[in-house]
């Protein structure tokens, strides 16, 4: 079992990139009137859903790994923390194992489908 | 002014009773009384039975932590004018086993406070056991533990804190902060001794900063910010950035010392 020490480590650290990761996506998504980027919304000067904004950021490596970033961190922050709450009820030492082995294969299973939901998307963008 | 002072005290034999239950008792109020004076005077006029711990009445022992009107508190540092309420409510430090009546049983906050190693290690034994001299260390270094040295052990942290009121497997405030207080004396070397159990599950990670630990403190110590202290310690720690340096050194003894001018000379001793 890992300890603490280091989870609450990991716990920062994705909260760090998830901050940053949502100030990338508010950038590209919500404030691209207000703080243009150009190398975020590279296809077209009009608003971030154009169409071809989108295929765009579909098409760009580095959009795909961001997403699979973000998957992660925010899937270990948002788990972890559910760990810890549901440990404070202070279950039976069985029941605890129970819930770390249901959050660990939970965060896993959602991973693999957003990873290769990421990967599937960038994949028939490229076909656009 | 009020002529009287009702108290209602949560009332527990266990030779007797199955639950607590509370009781009501009206006692005569005088200027400056404490809660803990108005207790001696139930005690003396109406439940001779009544049982509480209390010792040194001037808020440094510890020993009488209880339950005022609903916040954990000392009963001999608590004025009952300063209550604003006719009715004084007492009862046992919750999240506490109860022994008797207000008294409750504080050993497993002591058993865990001892598993946290609260006091100084060193490697250099012979020189702690036969000290030749103080350590070295300055006011800054002092400065950085000295809040936290000033708990009284009183449980009221504990009787607070909304974690360890569901969790008992949390270590809790009090045991955190003494771990703290030690972890940062630059005198100690323990802290890779004391991080073997303050990283696992029996350390700071189940707080979560609600800080009712520091507001009722009544020595001014904030253990809330000695756990976030300590969190930031073991981070550090992980991550190879905390600073260790070797536990301060004995102070040198000086060596030239040169009476001021017009300094008068010791009187002879009497004894």
């Amino acid at each position: 079992m890992m300890k603490d020490q280091k989870l609450w480590t990991w716990h920062l650290a994705a909260g760090v990139v998830i901050a940053v990761f949502l100030g990338l996506h508010m950038l590209t998504m919500h404030l691209d009137a207000l703080i243009p980027i150009r190398a975020l919304n590279v296809a077209s000067e009009q608003r971030a859903i154009d169409w071809a904004n989108v295929v765009a950021r579909g098409r760009s490596v580095f959009f795909a790994v961001t997403y699979v970033v973000l998957l992660g961190a925010a899937l270990f922050h948002g788990l972890y923390g559910l760990r810890n709450i549901l440990l404070e009820l202070n279950p039976a030492a069985g029941l605890k194992k129970l819930v770390g082995a249901v959050l660990l294969l939970a965060g896993l299973g959602l991973f693999v489908f957003g990873t290769w939901a990421a990967v599937a998307s960038h994949t028939l963008a490229k076909t656009f | 002014m009020m002529k009287d002072v009702t108290y209602r005290i949560r009332l527990f034999d266990p030779n007797r009773d199955s639950e607590p239950h509370w009781e009501a008792f009206t006692i005569p109020y005088a200027p400056g009384m404490t809660v803990l004076d108005g207790l001696w005077k139930v005690k003396e006029l109406h439940a001779p039975g009544l049982a509480w711990r209390s010792s040194c009445r001037m808020g440094v022992c510890g020993s009488c932590g209880m339950l005022i009107n609903g916040k954990p508190g000392l009963a001999c540092n608590t004025q009952i004018s300063e209550l604003h309420a006719l009715t004084v409510a007492v009862a046992p430090l919750p999240n506490f086993d109860i022994i008797r009546d207000l008294v409750p049983d504080l050993a497993p906050m002591f058993g865990t406070h001892q598993a946290l190693l609260p006091y100084v290690i060193r490697e250099d034994v012979e020189e702690r056991e036969n000290p030749t001299a103080e350590f070295w260390q300055s006011a800054h270094e002092l400065e950085q533990y000295l809040q936290f040295s000033y708990c009284i052990k009183c449980g009221c942290c504990m009787a607070a804190c909304p974690t360890f009121a569901t969790d008992a497997l949390y270590s809790g405030p009090m045991p955190l902060a003494q771990a703290h207080r030690y972890n940062s004396d630059t005198r100690d070397g323990g802290f890779a001794v004391r991080k073997e159990v303050l990283a696992g599950n029996a350390g700071p990670w189940r707080c979560h900063y609600a800080g009712e630990c520091s507001r009722v403190c009544p020595k001014g110590v904030d253990p809330a910010k000695a756990i976030q202290l300590m969190k930031r310690e073991l981070v550090l720690d992980l991550l190879h950035l905390r600073k260790q340096g070797c536990p301060a050194p004995v102070a040198k003894k000086p060596t030239e010392i040169k009476r001021r001018d017009g300094v008068p000379d010791a009187p002879a001793r009497t004894v």
